[in-house]
């Protein structure tokens, strides 16, 4: 196969859980990892006589994400019910949006590698119920049904058909992402299915207008099996077309474990969802008092907070966009340089550089509280005093993220302040130059690469503690004699 | 002392002046259901230990001068509403296990007013007929001739108060379930404004039509129990948060210079001619009384029917696809598989009208009928709102007949559905618009009740109720008790 005149559709279809503290129509709580149906009350249970009450904290939540993308906030929405008989949908429909969702069109933009940025248009964000579980593992012979997750409240956020690869449609996701937390409306958790999408992808030979048929893949709970499963269902669909195949529309699964997708059921097969407006619920009415009052509760947005911490530190617009990936990193980046306040692009190196890596090699957020911003700070602010080098400072910090202790206890405790007397230096200098006479005759006789030599003997006699600049200054001074 | 001809209203005295304990009178009204569950089948399940001993609780309260205004006195629910601990079935084979784990909040609310439960009344499947003859529990037979209907839903309620077994009972209404058994068994019966009472814990049949009340020998007995009943509940998003008025208290205000329309629509060809002059009987009372009569054309009320069978069958498919025999309720043996499962539970625990409307519902839902039947009769609702309000801006109430003609036989509509659905043309219009609308006996055709329906704007309940108390103050024709039942 070969891509080459072809070009991608996507389309995602981004689920994200609302972090309520009960469900989107039941008091139940929706907290994670309960003992199966410990959190399901006899509404979620789907009991006969029951009745949804719409939890007005999931409404505030969607109008936040409206707002957070400029899109129209809908002053009259309807819930809808989609029927479909499974076993973990306990009243046989799902209370969803259809006709008038809470959220209408908006956009969010996307940085691609290249530094381009790229509009993404948002056709609509609903509001729905999430269903149970089906459990199999344990149980031979019959399946089992977890109805704790029956009920969630979830905001289904529907994009335009308007991304043109997988690269572009994890960066769409991982903003949305971004976005969600930093509204405090999900917790994005993606192991355990908080923010998951489905993705629905076609290929049209380049030039034209019309759209490919799609096929949905459905679940996809990472941003590298997004990036994956699309990958692989454009070549499979590009394989497909040029050997005269078809694609058919369906829904398809995507295997991490062989790292393919496949057919669950084409649209011949797919339900007749029924929807119609559930009688259960009036009609979801916001004036315009509510949407203002839930604007002035949008914190700085990623995209605002890039444009500042560029102007405000003078960092790269890569830098800030790294550093706004959360807004807890972003919080302690700015925490750091509130004490270092001369020294914001240090800051940025080292939050970005050592303690990401720490935090990656220990599988931990930045939010751990593992190493305090003022820990930190500690740490730098021995650079901007010169008490350390910074390689020193790599050393200080790695028994800092090992002990916990403060940079000053372990320069301290170590010795590994750095030398800035000019007599001691020169002491070293001294002893070095006599134990290397011939190293001495060489660079004297013109070797100039041997600088580095002494500079290396220096270091290593004083235990790197010499500071570079001052034993660079007197190394000029005193080897040519 | 006969205690069982009294109505609620004057039990409730005699209990507060010792003329009785509640002990007693839940045992009378016990031995007379038990007595004639076997030619009436009236009831579903029969509380006896429990009722007799909150009547024993009740005397006490009484005795020390607490509890609430209906201590002591004996009650009936349908038995669509949920009640905890006992079993509630919805007159099917599907719930004919079912012990509900809560009390619906009707039941609630009763319950702590003081009311005392003594059975669950026999109803149609689901409350889905005319007649009483789809309960899987068989059918209740009509307290005026036992060869008939008594007419449905709400069959088992009507009968029971027509026989004097209970003094009243809950019922509810989707599209003249209370009125049409009130009307066909010579009783009072009130359909509140949609939203007026709670139907948290009413099993659903059409969520946007299903509406709780009462039916009663008085209508000052269905205002007791309404001032108890009515009322917002935040368990339901659809109840509606405006005060509830004392309608005991608003029952003796003068009907002088009270507005009557009279709809054309109702007194058209398909009404009985007997049946028409008994309703014209009345409406003289209410000229005499003071009220003035007007004609009123509501032009899309004949629609009512074919709009209400689009509608609630629609409602019902969705509302009734939680029995699935994986929770609760009937399951099939020995399921193959999820379908088969699916498949034997809902085919054997539906019976055959059920059936027939979860289909009906299921096909105009469905993709590329839905806007040709659905939204269609959707709109047609609107328009016969309406009508109505239209003709609210001329006459305060609306009058007519309840039903087309008195009981009919049982199994005589039985192989016709759309005859059967046509016994609640009068009624059905008062669902779509979601207004209060009573039933109250209004005179005899060949020893068989006839029904007055009166229609009021919506929450105009306290004016229904005062219309309907000042004709029973004129006329007798509320007290007539069955002769083998006095």
């Amino acid at each position: 196969m070969s891509e080459t005149g072809w070009e991608t559709v996507i389309g995602l279809e981004i689920h994200a859980q609302l972090a309520t503290k009960s469900k989107i129509f039941s008091g139940s709580a929706t907290a994670y990892g309960a003992p199966p149906n410990a959190q399901a009350n006899l509404v979620d249970l789907g009991y006969p006589g029951v009745l949804p009450v719409l939890n007005g904290e999931a409404v505030r939540m969607a109008v936040k994400f409206g707002l957070s993308i400029g899109a129209q906030i809908s002053r009259h929405s309807v819930f809808a019910r989609k029927n479909y008989f499974y076993p973990d949908l306990p009243k046989g429909y799902q209370i969803s949006q259809y006709e008038l969702p809470i959220v209408a069109k908006g956009s969010i933009e996307i940085v691609l590698d290249d530094g381009a940025r790229k509009v993404v248009g948002v056709t609509r964000a609903h509001l729905e119920e999430d269903a149970g579980k089906s459990l199999h593992e344990g149980l031979p012979g019959v399946s089992g049904i977890d109805l704790n997750r029956a009920g969630t409240p979830l905001v289904e956020i529907v994009s335009e058909p308007d991304m043109r690869s997988a690269k572009e449609a994890v960066a769409y996701m991982k903003k949305v992402h971004t976005l969600v937390r930093y509204l405090e409306i999900c917790d994005g958790n993606m192991q355990e299915g908080s923010f998951r999408c489905d993705a629905n992808v076609s290929v049209r030979k380049k030039g034209t207008e019309k759209f490919g048929t799609r096929a949905e893949i459905k679940n996809l709970n990472s941003f590298r099996f997004v990036e994956k499963a699309i990958n692989y269902e454009v070549a499979r669909q590009i394989d497909l077309l040029e050997s005269g195949g078809k694609v058919v529309q369906e829904t398809r699964l995507y295997d991490p474990d062989r790292d393919e997708t496949r057919s669950m059921r084409s649209k011949e097969e797919a339900n007749d969802y029924r929807y119609f407006p559930d009688p259960d619920l009036l009609p979801v009415e916001l004036d315009e008092k509510f949407v203002e009052t839930v604007r002035s509760t949008l914190p700085e947005l990623p995209d605002q907070k890039a444009v500042r911490l560029s102007s405000q530190y003078g960092l790269s617009a890569y830098d800030a966009g790294v550093l706004i990936a959360s807004r807890e990193l972003a919080d302690y980046y700015e925490a750091v340089v509130r004490e270092v306040p001369k020294e914001p692009k240090l800051a940025a190196n080292w939050v970005m550089g050592e303690l990401a890596a720490a935090l990656n090699k220990d599988g931990l957020e930045v939010q751990s509280g593992k190493l305090p911003a003022e820990r930190l700070a500690g740490l730098l602010k021995r650079i901007e005093d010169q008490t350390i080098s910074g390689k020193i400072a790599k050393e200080v910090f790695e028994a800092m993220w090992a002990t916990g202790a403060t940079a000053d206890a372990i320069i301290e405790e170590k010795g590994l302040k750095q030398i800035t007397d000019t007599s001691a230096i020169e002491k070293a200098i001294d002893e070095v130059m006599a134990k290397n006479p011939s190293q001495l005759a060489d660079f004297r006789a013109g070797k100039d690469k041997l600088f580095g030599f002494f500079v290396g003997q220096v270091m290593k006699a004083t235990g790197g503690k010499a500071n570079p600049a001052q034993l660079n200054e007197l190394l000029k001074k005193k080897l040519p004699g | 002392m006969k205690t069982h001809t009294l109505s609620l209203t004057q039990l409730a005295k005699g209990l507060r002046a010792k003329e009785y304990s509640s002990v007693e009178l839940v045992r009378g009204f016990l031995d007379r259901i038990d007595a004639h569950q076997p030619t009436l089948n009236a009831m579903v399940t029969i509380l006896r230990e429990p009722a007799l001993a909150a009547a024993q609780a009740a005397d006490k309260d009484l005795a020390a001068g607490r509890g609430g205004p209906l201590t002591g006195l004996p009650l009936v629910h349908k038995d669509l509403f949920c009640t905890e601990g006992v079993l509630t079935t919805c007159g099917s084979h599907m719930l004919d296990n079912f012990v509900s784990p809560y009390d619906a909040t009707v039941v609630a609310k009763l319950k702590s007013a003081g009311a005392i439960t003594l059975a669950k009344a026999n109803m149609d499947e689901f409350a889905m007929g005319s007649s009483n003859e789809t309960s899987y529990f068989g059918p209740v037979r009509n307290p005026w001739n036992t060869d008939l209907v008594p007419g449905g839903s709400s069959g088992g309620s009507a009968a029971a108060v027509a026989a004097r077994l209970i003094p009243a009972a809950t019922a509810t209404d989707t599209g003249g379930s209370i009125r049409q058994p009130a009307a066909l068994c010579g009783v009072t019966g009130i359909k509140p404004t949609y939203g007026r009472v709670s139907r948290y814990g009413m099993i659903a049949f059409a969520s946007s039509l299903d509406q709780g009340g009462v039916i009663t020998t008085t209508a000052a007995d269905a205002a007791l129990l309404m001032r108890e009943m009515s009322g917002f509940d935040p368990n339901d998003s659809t109840s509606v948060d405006i005060p509830v008025p004392d309608y005991v208290a608003g029952l003796e205000a003068p009907l002088a210079g009270m507005k009557i329309g009279l709809l054309k629509e109702f007194f058209d060809k398909g009404l009985d001619a007997e049946n028409e002059k008994r309703i014209r009987d009345a409406l003289a009372v209410y000229e005499r009384l003071g009220a003035t009569l007007k004609e009123v054309s509501l032009p899309n009320l004949p629609l009512s029917v074919p709009a209400y069978y689009v509608v609630a069958p629609a409602e019902c498919s969705s509302n009734l696809a939680r029995f699935d025999g994986v929770r609760f309720g009937h399951r099939a043996k020995d399921p193959r598989d999820l379908m088969d499962l699916y498949k034997r539970s809902r085919g054997e625990g539906f019976g055959a009208e059920v059936k027939r409307r979860i289909m009906t519902g299921t096909y105009v839902l469905s993709a590329g009928y839905y806007d040709a039947y659905y939204l269609k009769a959707q709109k047609v609702r609107q328009l016969i709102a309406d009508d109505f309000k239209r003709a609210f801006g001329e006459v305060d109430v609306l009058m007519g007949p309840t039903t087309p003609t008195p009981a009919f036989p049982i199994g005589d509509k039985t192989s016709d559905p759309i005859t059967m659905y046509l016994n609640d043309i009068y009624t059905i219009g008062a669902n779509l618009a979601g207004l209060p609308a009573m039933s109250i006996p209004c005179g005899l055709v060949g020893g068989l009740p006839v029904g007055l329906q009166i229609v009021g704007p919506h929450f105009s309940e306290g004016r229904l109720l005062n219309a309907a108390h000042a004709f029973q103050k004129e006329t007798d024709w509320h007290s007539r008790v069955p002769e083998r039942f006095v």
